[in-house]
């Protein structure tokens, strides 16, 4: 996918929601599909099982309108977390313009959050992206949980974030922190527009 | 004429934006050292962008400090009303005197001059004899020079020779920073969000924006309590405009966990990351034209991009401009060979003319015949390599192989019939090979016949583009130059003009350079500083291997002993044996006896002989080659015919 399209002026970020199953990607999904207008937001696609877990993946569109010229979207895409998806996954990840890792804050979950960003890096490789140059951010999701159940913002940064990317503590289900995740890793997309070659 | 200069419109009140650094930048650079840098300066932009500000903010800067320059601004309405009351008062001369003492000249409005044809040539009068001087020309107009109807086109290049640069629309920051800084010199006071609303919207120029600052002043004024966004932006009915614009969507009331606006901060954030990245490309087209217009090249094709709304495919767009213009500078420097007098011509100048550009190359390509090249007789393989030109040959395959770089000029002296013009044909077929190779193979001879025919018919111009444009420039027989005065003139010039471009060049002589009689010394210097090499009198085995050669090409196979003892015959040269073999065939057919060794002794001892003749002539290889690779040689005519009766005999050497 282009993400510009200069002929029709077109802007189309595809940013996809990654991390361990029962992360939270889903609930950042929903959340902002909450704070997003009706007019801006299109269906929000989200195939689960009866346990709330995403099978396949959530899909959800937002038009921005006119943003210095060019009709701007945005697509949020969540993958499905279980190790047993990952076709899923890769499928997900084809054409992403950024990543967002949503990670689980609970200490007993460390082993699963570093399990699947090496799963991260190897789809995106598999598809050509060194992980250092695709738009990244982290979240660590779960920060309300109490204390003794969790790591700090410092340990899952000292465990998890070897490549220093922006991480954001935030809990999901109150919607701490999942814009302030959306907007850093917009803006990285973005940022990245003027060094590729337009087509 | 304007009185004293505005003095609100100083650099300082100038608010830079990346829409206008460059514009700014170059118009302090100019105002710091009039004169020096930039001349003219050209600033272009729509209106209300502060094209006026920034030429009376050069004018203020200059005439402060301790230079204090003599500062003139007039408007290009000011500058024709003057000049026609000069004119009427007869005093046209001493309306340009007038100028002589400024030392910055800013003239505004320069748009006007469209279809004024006669303004024009009193303008570029006045700016070139300005800039002679030394004196700085600054200009503004809401156009480019290239879009300004009917603008002399020695007009436009003189701007393009200076700068030439636009202000674009401010952006929202520097939107932001013009309003608070306005309302700061009003000193009234908003709260940040009042002044981020406003500035949301996308006013065509400072003034429309300075018009809704104004307005909300006068609200304030009559109003108690203080301006909210949201009132701010009713008051000045931007609601749907800046809807339109920028697809803000109004806070909604949004009592959520997260609380605040999170969608519309989000919205900001993509705003001005993307508009920052607009920015990037604009800028990117900014610098490519005033990069390109300061060298002179028109770039209406990427000016037209800078006026979209949305840079389209800007790396692109310039890349490609940038690869025609490459092809333009090539163009042109081929020009300058073919024809040093068209070379100036504006199509050079224009990418969006390059079809033009290489029509024009091409015809001048077209009315030039290639040079002669190298004889198809002699191949560079077929040059038999002995102990008696190991040298010549070692350097001749460095020459081909390095061209220009192993040794230039290379010289390769002998004494008549050992194989100089062979190898250097061979030579000159082994540059042929290179890639765009251009080798010019010829006799002194020729290259003397074609100076005499170039002079007359007044087409030496020509001539010499001819041989300045050679990749190679291969000469036989260079002592034919001796005494020629204007043939060695010339080969000197385009001795220089090849060497300094690192063509290859190869000459043959009967002797080295400085035994030549009638040689000139800046001519031999040049010759001795390539390398010299001799090939000497042939040896026994070379003798042996071109009888071989002969006999084979003659007799259909060549008996090793007949070879040898050819070979082991007196000859001085190669040729001799060649004449040998060419004997013993020929007497050998008309007496119907087989041309083997007893005959050739019966032949060449036996009979007898009248000695060779020395050579009368001047010593050249005697061999005279067609453009078209047919030899004529001398040995192998018959010049003069025996009268009725004799026998026709004898080699002729």
């Amino acid at each position: 996918m282009s993400l510009v399209n200069f002929t029709t002026r077109e802007i189309t970020c595809k940013i996809v929601y990654y991390g361990p199953g029962r992360s939270g990607k889903t609930t950042n999904l929903q959340y902002i599909y909450g704070r997003v207008p009706d007019d801006r937001r299109g269906r929000m696609v989200s195939l689960a099982t009866h346990t709330d877990r995403t099978l396949f993946f959530d899909f959800l569109p937002i038009e921005l309108g006119t943003i210095s010229g060019f009709t701007t979207r945005f697509q949020l895409y969540t993958v499905p977390g279980q190790v047993y998806y990952n076709a899923t996954r890769k499928l997900v990840l084809q054409g992403a313009d950024g990543v967002v890792f949503v990670g689980d804050s609970q200490a007993r979950q460390l082993d699963e959050n570093l399990e699947s960003l090496q799963n991260l890096q190897a789809n995106l490789l598999e598809q050509g992206l060194d992980v250092r140059v695709v738009p990244l951010v982290l979240q660590y999701n779960k920060q309300d949980l109490p204390s003794d159940l969790i790591l700090t913002t410092a340990e899952l940064d000292e465990q998890l974030n070897f490549r220093g990317v922006p991480s954001y503590p935030a809990a999901a289900v109150s919607g701490q922190g999942v814009f302030e995740t959306l907007r850093a890793i917009s803006e990285r997309v973005l940022r990245k527009l003027s060094q590729e070659t337009p087509t | 004429m304007s009185g004293p200069l505005n003095p609100r419109f100083t650099f300082d009140s100038f608010v830079v934006g990346p829409s206008n650094r460059l514009a700014v930048s170059a118009a302090r650079r100019v105002a710091e050292s009039p004169g020096s840098v930039y001349n003219p300066l050209f600033i272009y932009s729509a209106s209300g962008l502060g094209k006026t500000h920034l030429l009376l903010a050069v004018g203020a800067l200059a005439a402060s400090g301790s230079a204090a320059h003599v500062v003139e601004y007039l408007t290009l309405e000011e500058f024709v009303e003057a000049y026609h009351a000069a004119v009427a008062a007869g005093q046209g001369e001493a309306f340009r005197h007038r100028f002589e003492h400024v030392d910055v000249v800013l003239i505004d409005d320069v748009q006007f001059l469209a279809t004024r044809l006669e303004t024009q040539a009193e303008l570029l009068r006045l700016i070139t004899s300005l800039t002679e001087l030394g004196h700085q020309v600054v200009l503004a107009s809401d156009r480019p020079p290239q879009d300004i109807e009917q603008l002399d086109e020695r007009l436009i290049s003189r701007f393009a020779g200076g700068l030439v640069v636009d202000i674009g629309a401010p952006e929202l920051e520097t939107r932001l920073a013009i309003l608070r800084r306005k309302a700061e010199e009003r000193g009234v006071s908003f709260e940040q969000a009042v002044l981020s609303a406003v500035a949301q919207y996308e006013a065509r120029n400072v003034r429309e924006l300075l018009g809704l600052l104004n307005r909300l002043i006068a609200f304030q004024a009559v109003n108690e309590g203080a301006l909210t966004p949201d009132g701010a932006r009713t008051l000045l009915g931007l609601e749907a405009a800046v809807l339109a614009q920028a697809g803000v969507e109004p806070a909604p009331a949004a009592p959520a966990p997260g609380g605040g606006n999170e969608f519309a901060d989000f919205l900001d954030t993509v705003g001005s990351a993307l508009a920052e990245q607009v920015d990037t490309w604009r800028r990117r087209l900014q610098e490519a034209v005033a990069y390109w217009e300061g060298h002179g090249y028109r770039t209406a094709r990427l000016g037209a991009l800078l006026a979209q709304e949305t840079p389209v495919g800007t790396e692109t767009a310039v890349r490609t401009f940038e690869q025609d213009v490459e092809r333009l500078q090539e163009l042109e420097r081929e020009m300058v060979l073919l024809e040093p007098g068209r070379a100036g011509d504006p199509v050079f100048r224009d990418p969006d003319r390059l079809a033009d550009a290489e029509k024009v190359v091409q015809a001048a390509r077209d009315g030039l015949a290639p040079p002669p090249g190298p004889s198809a007789s002699w191949a560079f393989e077929d040059f038999v390599g002995t102990a008696s030109n190991q040298l010549a040959l070692t350097s001749a395959r460095a020459v081909a192989e390095k061209p220009g770089t192993a040794y230039n000029p290379l010289v390769i002296v002998g004494s008549t019939g050992v194989g100089k013009t062979h190898l250097l044909h061979g030579i000159g077929h082994a540059l042929s090979a290179g890639p765009g190779a251009l080798v010019a193979c010829l006799s002194a001879q020729d290259f003397l016949d074609e100076l005499v025919q170039a002079i007359e018919r007044g087409r030496l111009e020509q001539w010499r583009s001819r041989y300045r444009r050679v990749t190679a420039f291969l000469l036989d027989d260079m002592q034919l130059l001796a005494q020629k005065q204007r043939s060695q003139e010339e080969l000197f010039h385009l001795f220089n003009a090849l060497l300094t471009q690192q063509r290859q060049m190869v000459f043959t002589a009967s002797a080295a350079p400085r035994t030549l009689d009638g040689l000139d010394d800046r001519l031999v210097s040049r010759m001795e500083g390539g390398l010299v090499v001799e090939i000497g009198v042939p040896d026994r085995e070379l003798r042996a291997a071109v009888a071989t050669r002969e006999l084979a090409g003659r007799l259909g196979d060549a008996d090793p002993d007949l070879a040898a003892y050819l070979a082991g015959r007196p000859a001085a040269s190669l040729r001799a044996v060649t004449g040998m073999v060419q004997r013993l065939a020929t007497e050998a057919e008309a007496q119907g006896a087989a041309a083997d060794l007893a005959f050739a002794r019966d032949l060449f001892e036996g009979a007898r002989e009248s000695a060779p003749q020395p050579a009368t002539r001047p010593r050249t290889s005697g061999v005279v080659v067609a453009a078209t690779g047919g030899v004529r040689s001398r040995e192998k005519v018959i010049w003069r015919w025996p009268a009725v009766g004799d026998r026709l005999l004898e080699e002729m050497i």
